[in-house]
């Protein structure tokens, strides 16, 4: 399957990130026509085109905009989720980098189709490039009338706000973070209701992130029939994957839906020195591992829940055989044990239990019981919190004992760092010595 | 160090973004970072007034985020990612060679007050590990001696350029675009970089592009050129 470039088409121009930049490639046509149309037709539109939520859950976005009560009196707001912090989701922030033009267009065409007359980006505060970048498209989309009051004489006002996090994972997911723009700590709260109908002060309220809001303007201006030329019937359209870890390549893959990543691996250069896959994740640390096996499963949202993961962010991390998989799997659940944000006991105690217990098998010394009693620890947490933190904390191990076992009963007796020597997994192996 | 007049009129301006003050507690902590190098319990206390809350409530949420520092951070920041991908990847030997240089552990200011040295999360720049941060800002694709070359750089004050960013400034001043986010420093550097267009180079290499883009684009009316 070729690589489709559409929301990357021209990020090897520099000036892209300007306005006068994105309008030389088409840029604010979009919204220009969709100012013209009826705001429900525009969900309707969206809601054809059958795209869905980029940020990992894969939710119908026409769909979730429908949820917004209309005519209700209330205002509406819209929040664009940047908090990327996912551990292997590295796309948004290249997005928001070379093109946040495209994210604002379709933050300005989202407003006008679901009432809102406010809008935030709430972008991750680790990261002050892509804030600097979205804060300055928002003041030159402002200056150029898009943004303000009577955008472009139809009667239709929108302020765009940009929001600095300040280093909490859980302000990834959609209710901590409406707590975190509220001044409060990013806790998640209880659903439903849910954020469509009571969301930001407790109004109508659109969640989405950013890769799924740059789709909005190249939907609008080229219509439903070419989206849907991409990917396939329950996942259409185009993704921009990132692949890293042990590749030749690593770096932004865009492509469609139900690309495989034998395909992947092959436009990122193979695995490096011709080396093997052990076991890589599709879409983050949160979604189930898969290994060589699963290099021919198209990446669609079905396909890979066929398999026993999700498509997650999409964002595929690849580990070569020089990795330890407990080692890894431990790491993983120190920073869900870091990042839990205390509100709910099985995944505040549970993660910390996990994590310990993991921490005796890097090191050697776990036991042949603990190997089975972590799976039942994992069940305990997982469908037990609010939010999907819990149960992400609970995915990394069951998923690698599917496929390790014998790693993790040699892990009783055997630190990982013999088992596997940590140098050999450097991507600088050899090549620095100090 | 007393809050002046001039900081709490700042403050007002963040609130003054949000339908509700609250909204901007926040950006009012970073802006006090800015000032302060740290969150003091006068400028958590100036925020709470801004907003209308306690200070304890204020301080409920200054300690949540682990940005927030209630020690003197120093002029530079240094963050090394050692989550699982970062770390496995060389990020553990690049944070080990960082603590030897500076003489400090993980979330811990060196002796000079200087610099603070932290393990962080995931920076979302996987494609580019393992990464470093100085002041937050991007220092892609380290290894242990070329980050311990940047923190000599910084420690002998001479200029050290973010792999995606400006010229590194500092700690406070990072703090203060978090809060006020035009800085004018959008254009520096080269936020885009050859992994970033790692895909649109084997596309175009290949000849490969995005198919059946409707025909009537082609006669488009509205050039796209003449609007802006």
């Amino acid at each position: 399957m070729p690589l489709t470039p559409v929301i990357t088409e021209h990020w090897d121009d520099p000036e892209l990130f300007t306005l006068a930049g994105y309008q030389r490639h088409g840029g604010y046509r979009a919204l220009a026509s969709a100012l013209q149309q009826d705001p429900d037709a525009l969900i309707g539109l969206v809601k054809d085109s059958g795209l869905r939520g980029r940020g990992g859950a894969g939710f119908p976005t026409g769909l979730k905009w429908s949820f917004v009560p209309q005519n209700d009196g209330n205002p509406h707001y819209l929040v664009v989720n940047a908090d990327e912090s996912e551990p292997g989701a590295c796309k948004d922030i290249p997005i928001m980098l070379a093109n946040p033009h495209a994210l604002i267009e379709g933050v300005i065409i989202t407003s006008y189709a679901i009432r809102a007359k406010h809008a935030f980006v709430y972008i991750r505060g680790e990261v002050p490039e892509a804030i600097r970048r979205v804060a300055n498209a928002v003041r030159e989309a402002r200056e150029a009338g898009f943004i303000g009051t009577n955008v472009l004489g139809s009667g239709f006002d929108v302020d765009v706000v940009i929001h600095s996090g300040a280093g909490a994972y859980i302000c990834g997911e959609e209710t901590a973070l409406l707590d975190s723009l509220e001044g409060f700590r990013g806790q998640p709260r209880l659903k439903p209701p849910f954020p469509a109908v009571a969301g930001l002060y407790a109004a109508p309220t659109v969640i989405n992130n950013v890769e799924t809001i740059c789709n909005i303007p190249y939907i609008i201006d080229r219509g439903v029939d070419w989206f849907r030329q991409f990917g396939t019937e329950k996942s259409p359209g185009f993704k921009v994957f990132a692949v890293s870890g042990h590749v030749n390549r690593p770096g932004i893959y865009e492509a469609p839906l139900g690309i495989t990543m034998r395909e992947l691996l092959d436009y990122a250069g193979g695995v490096r020195d011709g080396g093997e896959v052990k076991f890589w994740l599709p879409g983050g640390s949160s979604v189930p591992m898969l290994t060589g096996e699963h290099l021919d499963v198209p990446m669609t949202y079905e396909d890979m829940a066929a398999a026993g993961t999700m498509l997650g962010t999409g964002t595929p991390m690849v580990f070569d055989t020089t990795v330890s998989v407990v080692k890894a799997v431990t790491r993983w659940l120190e920073f869900y044990k870091h990042e839990s944000c205390g509100k709910c006991t099985p995944c505040r105690e549970g993660t910390y239990w996990i994590t310990g217990t993991l921490e005796r098998f890097e090191h050697g010394h776990g036991t042949d019981s603990e190997v089975e009693e972590l799976v039942e620890l994992c069940g305990q947490i997982m469908g037990r919190s609010f939010c999907a933190l819990g149960d992400a904390a609970a995915t990394p191990y069951p998923a690698a004992l599917k496929y390790f076992r014998d790693e993790f009963l040699a892990a009783t007796t055997t630190p990982a760092d013999e088992q596997f020597d940590p140098v050999a997994s450097y991507v600088y192996a050899g090549a620095v010595a100090r | 160090m007393a809050i002046s007049q001039s900081t709490r009129e700042q403050m007002q301006q963040l609130a003054a973004r949000y339908p509700r003050p609250r909204s901007a507690l926040m950006p009012m902590l970073h802006l006090v970072q800015s000032l302060e190098g740290e969150v003091t319990p006068d400028g958590i206390a100036a925020c709470a007034d801004a907003v209308g809350v306690s200070a304890a409530e204020a301080t409920a949420v200054a300690s949540f985020y682990t940005m927030y520092k209630r020690r003197p951070v120093g002029e530079h920041h240094i963050g090394v990612c050692t989550n699982t991908l970062c770390g496995l990847l060389g990020g553990d030997a690049v944070y080990e060679a960082l603590s030897e240089r500076l003489g400090v552990g993980h979330d811990t200011p060196t002796e000079d007050g200087r610099f603070w040295l932290e393990r962080i999360e995931c920076q979302a720049a996987c494609t580019h590990a393992p990464v470093m941060t100085v002041d937050w800002e991007y220092m892609d694709d380290v290894t242990p001696a070329s980050a311990v070359e940047i923190v000599d750089r910084l420690d002998r004050g001479e200029p050290v350029q973010s792999t995606r960013g400006p010229v590194i400034r500092d700690f406070r001043a990072t703090e203060r675009t978090l809060a006020f986010p035009e800085d004018g420093l959008a254009a520096e550097g080269t936020p885009v970089d050859a992994k970033m267009l790692a895909g649109l180079t084997v596309a175009k290499e290949r000849g490969m592009t995005a198919p059946g883009q409707p025909a009537q684009r082609a006669s488009d009316p509205i050039d796209a050129g003449q609007e802006g």
